[in-house]
Parts: structure tokens; C-alpha cells; sequence
């Protein structure tokens, strides 16, 4: 479980967060949204102790990370999956060699079966082993680079926590499609707390089952996308109007989804 | 902004980059003996810092050597003293010019490298990612390449001093036209304690100096690629000034008790 009582947190002279409370439970997915700027990343670096809080606590499975020697924090991180914007995969190391990453540093297994363990991780996140493992992060796509770096992310540290800093920025539609696609499946699949960070409302919406907005560093609303859609908070309503059209059609889909899915199982129950 | 005030947020920047530049050098220092060891990591860089600078530091001693031995070659002759140029070379190359042309270039090839390098890793967030994986930076990337430079600077200079010696040598014999024995036997006679200890001191103290620059310029770099570049031109000037003035110290306090030894 997360938790942050107000939060606030200055890189120098500039203000980034101001007085944010929001908490993620066990399995629980979560977007926090808002303009670029907004300080939605920082909130993912609190969490994982790489930066402090100025004020307040972040309370990450029960320890105020901030206040942690880095001996502990890094105790910590061993439940926390993270995958950073763009993949920050090491270039200068081949795909198996990224996703075994943690295991060759931490673990005293033999380099065959970190690279089966890799091979494998590859493959449960949608990549063909023998064609990607041995090429340079360079060689990727956008996509395939998220893909890796999930993979990392699993295969590093067994995760309770997934922490995802805006994972589908600069990718094309179908590929956004695809990541989020198994960032939600792993959320379901594995009961991750899930947390992203997204200025894209309709990624949000595809994966978190409440939403978070920050804008100029306050959090200008904590909720349900029903809230989100009835809520008459002038910021939360400036940040949403040019996305109204997506969130009143992605509820509608939802509705009719979960419509369809009753249906289909009545019957069932009934015999 | 008034003068004084631009003056003022000046001097407090310097003594804060200053102050944190002491901090991480501390940081660097207790990874080397707290943290664990990357023995490939230190190898590899040694290579690429030891190896990789090696060609540039065979030119760099080479023509200092002939030019210094060129320009002393001409005022000794006017007094009827050229036997005396391989001491003179002796000394000057040993305790100031190899030590010195050898940092400065490596100021120029190598702590650009490493800035430039950690700068990049900086902005592409694998720094944080290493530290989310439960690896400290500092010993996985900053203390091979302290190491590095500890272990190589001062093999090349050694090298250098030996190819500047050797420049040094073509001129006096070909051009200055000083029989190569007299030539040797001078150079032999300041080969001494004092002189090769300042010659080895100098450059184990300016490694530390490139490294701690270095890679400190390089782990707080911000900005993107243009905040990389800045702070790889930075991190050069800072350590070629830092180097002389570490060289000006070191000669004129360690030269006081190292004086029965020159």
C-alpha cells in the first residue's frame, strides 16, 4: 500500500508539489494525471525514495521512505517495479542482458539461466526472445523499448508495486494500444498495485480504477471516472474539455462492455 | 540586477558547487572502500582511459620534448653551456612539463569522456533506474573510473616523460649537435629521489582531481543534451585550472621538504 499525507516537495527555489494526499491500495490501479509539469513524475520518484519529500510522508508498505537509510529504502524497492519514461534502458548492454539486469548484480546464478529467466520474460511480455535478445537497445522500437523495460521491471524485483512514468509517450496508436494492453493484463493477472503517470486521459482510462489530477503541483481531484465526469472544479474541468468527447465516450463503452458482460453470465448463474 | 548582487549570487553559487563537489568526492572515496568492487568495470576502463589515451600521449611528450629541448638548446649555446640541456630536461620534464601536458590532455580526452558519458546516463534516467534496482551508481560507474585514472595517469606520464626525454635527446644530438653520452649522463644525474617523487605525486593527485570533477559535473548535469554539453565544457575547464593549481601547490610546498632530495 501507498500512501502520501501532504506531500510537498521544491527542486531548489521552484515549488513542484504542494500539500498532496492520495493512497493506492493493495491491487489497485491508479492514474495520476495533469499537464506536463505538473509534478506527476516526482510523485513516482517519491514513492521509490529517489528524491525526498521537503514535506510530509510518503509511507510505502508501511515506512515513511524518506526518512530510510538508502540500505533500507533499497529493501524497499525490491517490491517496486519501475518503468521509467522512454524505458532508460542501458545502451550500452544488449536486450538479455538489460532484462537480467538485476539478477546478474544481485543473484549468483550462472549467465545461462539468467538468460533463460530473460528469455522468458521476453516472451511474457509479447517479445520473441530469439529475435530481440541479442540487439542493443538502439535497435528497438519505441514500443518494443516499453516492452523490455517492463520486462526489467518484473524480472528485477518480483513486484507488488508497478510504477509507470508516462508509458506510452511517443509511441504510435497501435503500439499504445499494445502496452497498455499488458500493463493492464499484468495488473490484473499478478494483483500489482499499478500507478501511472500520464497526460494522455485515455490511457488512464484504459487501465486505473481511480484517477488523480495534479495540476501546478496541487492535487486538484482523487476519485472514480464518474467523479471525474461530473466533477465541476474549474482546473479539472479546463484540464478535461479538450478530452470531454474521449471520457464521456470511453464511460459509455465501459457501461456497455460491463452490460454485455452481465448478460453473458445470467444465464450461466441461472443453469 | 545590480553589480554587486550578480557578484554576490555568483560567489554563493561557487561555494555551494564547491561545497558539493567536496561532498561527493567523500561519497566517491567511501564507495571505493564500502561499496562493492566492479573489477570488469575497472579493467574496461582502464583500457578505454589508459590504452584508448596512449597514442595521444606518445605525440603530446614527443614534441614538448623537442620544442623545450629546441627553444633551450638555442640560449644554452649562446652561453657555451648546451652540455647542461639534458638536465635542464631532466628536471623540467620529471617535475613540471610531464606531469602537467599528461593531465591537461587527459583533462581534454578523458574527463570530457567520463562528464559526457554520465551526462548522457543522467538524462536518459539509467542512473535512476540503477538506483531502483538496488545498484549505487557512484561505485557501479564513478569509483572504475577513479580507479582507472588512479592506476593509468601516472603510468603515461611515465611514458610521457620517457618519449619527452627521447625528444629531448633527437634534438640535442642532430641538432644542438651534444654527444649523446653527455646528453644521458646529465639526464642520469637528475634522476633523482625528489625528482621522480614529485614527478609520481603530481599525477596520482590529479587523477583524483579529474575524477572527482568529472564525474561530479556529469552526475548533476541538467537539461537535457545542451545541459550534457554545458557541463562537459565546464567539467574540462575546471579540471585543466584545477590541475595547475594543484601542480602550483604541490611544487611549491612539497619542493620545501623534498630539498636535500632534488
Amino acid at each position: 500500500m501507498i500512501q502520501l499525507r501532504s506531500v510537498s516537495f521544491a527542486y531548489g527555489e521552484k515549488q513542484v508539489l504542494q500539500g498532496v494526499s492520495f493512497s493506492v491500495d493493495d491491487g489497485e490501479a491508479v492514474a495520476i494525471m495533469g499537464p506536463s509539469g505538473s509534478g506527476k513524475s516526482t510523485i513516482l520518484r517519491l514513492i521509490l525514495g529517489l528524491e525526498n519529500a521537503s514535506d510530509g510522508e510518503v509511507i510505502v508498505d508501511g515506512h515513511d521512505i524518506g526518512k530510510l537509510r538508502e540500505s533500507k529504502r533499497r529493501q524497499i524497492r525490491k517490491n517496486i517495479g519501475m518503468v521509467f519514461q522512454e524505458g532508460a534502458l542501458f545502451d550500452s548492454l544488449t536486450v538479455g542482458e538489460n532484462v537480467g539486469y538485476y539478477l546478474l548484480e544481485h543473484s549468483k546464478l550462472k549467465w545461462e539461466e539468467i538468460d533463460q529467466r530473460a528469455c522468458r520474460m521476453l516472451g511474457e511480455v509479447g517479445l520473441n526472445c530469439d529475435e530481440v535478445i541479442d540487439l542493443l537497445p538502439e535497435q528497438l522500437s519505441g514500443g518494443m523499448r516499453r516492452r523490455v523495460a517492463i520486462g526489467r521491471a518484473l524480472l528485477s524485483t518480483d513486484p507488488t508495486i508497478m510504477l509507470y512514468d508516462e508509458p506510452t509517450t511517443g509511441l504510435d496508436p497501435r503500439s499504445t494500444h499494445n502496452i497498455l494492453g499488458l500493463i493492464e493484463q499484468l495488473h490484473r493477472e499478478k494483483n500489482l498495485s499499478t500507478v501511472v503517470v500520464t497526460h494522455q486521459i485515455a490511457d488512464a482510462i484504459a487501465i486505473a480504477d481511480r484517477y488523480v489530477v495534479i495540476i501546478d503541483g496541487h492535487m486538484v481531484f482523487d476519485g472514480s471516472l464518474d467523479e471525474l465526469r461530473d466533477s465541476r472544479d474549474p482546473k479539472v474541468l479546463s484540464f478535461l474539455a479538450p478530452f470531454r468527447a474521449s471520457v464521456t465516450g470511453v464511460i459509455e463503452s465501459r457501461l456497455s462492455d460491463v452490460v454485455a458482460q452481465n448478460e453473458s453470465e445470467s444465464p450461466q448463474e441461472e443453469s | 540586477m545590480s553589480t554587486f548582487t550578480a557578484i554576490n549570487n555568483r560567489l554563493k553559487f561557487a561555494a555551494k558547487s564547491t561545497q558539493e563537489l567536496f561532498y561527493f568526492s567523500v561519497r566517491m572515496i567511501a564507495a571505493l572502500f564500502f561499496r562493492k568492487t566492479y573489477f570488469s568495470e575497472t579493467l574496461e576502463q582502464m583500457y578505454t582511459i589508459g590504452y584508448g589515451s596512449l597514442y595521444l600521449i606518445l605525440l603530446t611528450g614527443v614534441f614538448a620534448g623537442e620544442g623545450f629541448a629546441l627553444a633551450f638548446a638555442h640560449e644554452l649555446g649562446d652561453f657555451g653551456a648546451k652540455n647542461y640541456l639534458g638536465r635542464i630536461m631532466a628536471i623540467a620534464i620529471l617535475r613540471e612539463l610531464g606531469p602537467v601536458l599528461t593531465g591537461l590532455m587527459f583533462a581534454a580526452r578523458v574527463a570530457s569522456s567520463i562528464t559526457a558519458e554520465i551526462g548522457a546516463m543522467k538524462s536518459s534516467q539509467q542512473l535512476d533506474a540503477m538506483t531502483a534496482f538496488g545498484i549505487d551508481p557512484i561505485a557501479k560507474i564513478a569509483v572504475p573510473r577513479m580507479v582507472a585514472l588512479i592506476l593509468m595517469l601516472p603510468a603515461l606520464t611515465i611514458i610521457c616523460d620517457a618519449i619527452a626525454l627521447l625528444g629531448g635527446w633527437l634534438i640535442a644530438v642532430y641538432l644542438a649537435h651534444v654527444s649523446s653520452n653527455i646528453y644521458w649522463s646529465a639526464v642520469m644525474e637528475r634522476m633523482v629521489f625528489g625528482n621522480l617523487f614529485m614527478g609520481i605525486l603530481k599525477p596520482i593527485a590529479f587523477s583524483f582531481v579529474i575524477a572527482f570533477i568529472a564525474c561530479y559535473f556529469g552526475f548533476n548535469s541538467r537539461g537535457g543534451t545542451k545541459g550534457v554539453g554545458q557541463a562537459t565544457t565546464n567539467s574540462v575547464v575546471a579540471c585543466s585550472i584545477s590541475i595547475l593549481i594543484v601542480n602550483f601547490l604541490i611544487t611549491k610546498f612539497v619542493s620545501d621538504y623534498l630539498k636535500g632530495y632534488m
